[in-house]
């Protein structure tokens, strides 16, 4: 199941984009799953995710807790705590 | 009348104030947030989720609208670079009387905060870094959970 995934503020300058499309395994069911399965691509994922309580996530653009399923999801979005106003 | 704004160029405060009045509403209550020069901070960089960003603010006026029983609710937010002084995020809430006003236009600064997908980045000089999101902040969204 192909997956457009996006990356905001520090988790995007630590992966070293924006933005890219995968097409994880069927074992990754959440989006916990789903950064789990991302931290093995690479020392900018592991590094943009080795701390799962400071991630927060967006499924078809509505927030979201890292124990939602991500079956039929079209875009994924992962990214620091928000601190905006 | 729900009005939400994403844009890098300066917040015009009068422009944004006026077109927050309406007939029949007796009070616009309004918040500016200014970039602070904490700590000899000399830039703030705003990032944020396009298309997501305008859905949640939408849906904060929405709600605010309906509690609160407004005639408008108005969200500019900037995004980009700013220096200190600048303007990044302006609020008008308009209602027939001034308790609605005042407390929606809290309601709305407070979620915003934290529910919407903005991340700061200060300068100080050479050095650039993301400010931490505060418990503070999940505090002041929390209080509105709860409150009639």
């Amino acid at each position: 199941m192909a997956v457009e995934l996006l990356y905001f503020a520090w988790v995007r300058e630590a992966i070293g984009q924006a933005g890219e499309r995968v097409d994880p395994p069927a074992e990754v069911a959440t989006v916990a799953d789903l950064v789990d399965w991302l931290r093995g691509r690479g020392e900018g994922y592991a590094t943009a995710f080795a701390d799962r309580e400071r991630l927060r996530a967006a499924v078809d653009q509505a927030f979201v807790p890292l124990d939602t399923p991500i079956a039929g999801a079209r875009e994924i979005a992962l990214f620091p705590p928000v601190t905006g106003g | 009348m729900i009005r939400v704004v994403i844009q890098e160029a300066p917040i015009d405060l009068a422009a944004e104030h006026a077109a927050a009045e309406a007939a029949d509403a007796g009070a616009v209550a309004t918040f500016t947030g200014l970039v602070r020069g904490d700590d000899g901070v000399t830039e703030l960089a705003l990032e944020h989720y396009p298309g997501a960003t305008e859905r949640a603010l939408e849906a904060l006026c929405e709600q605010a609208v309906e509690r609160w029983s407004l005639a408008k609710a108005v969200i500019v937010h900037r995004v980009g670079p700013m220096v200190p002084s600048d303007r990044v995020v302006f609020v008008a809430t308009t209602a027939r009387h001034r308790g609605a006003a005042l407390d929606a236009c809290a309601f709305l600064i407070d979620r915003l905060k934290t529910g919407a997908p903005f991340w700061k980045r200060e300068r100080r000089g050479d050095d650039a870094r993301w400010v931490e999101a505060r418990d503070s902040d999940d505090v002041a969204a929390a209080r509105w959970d709860s409150a009639g």
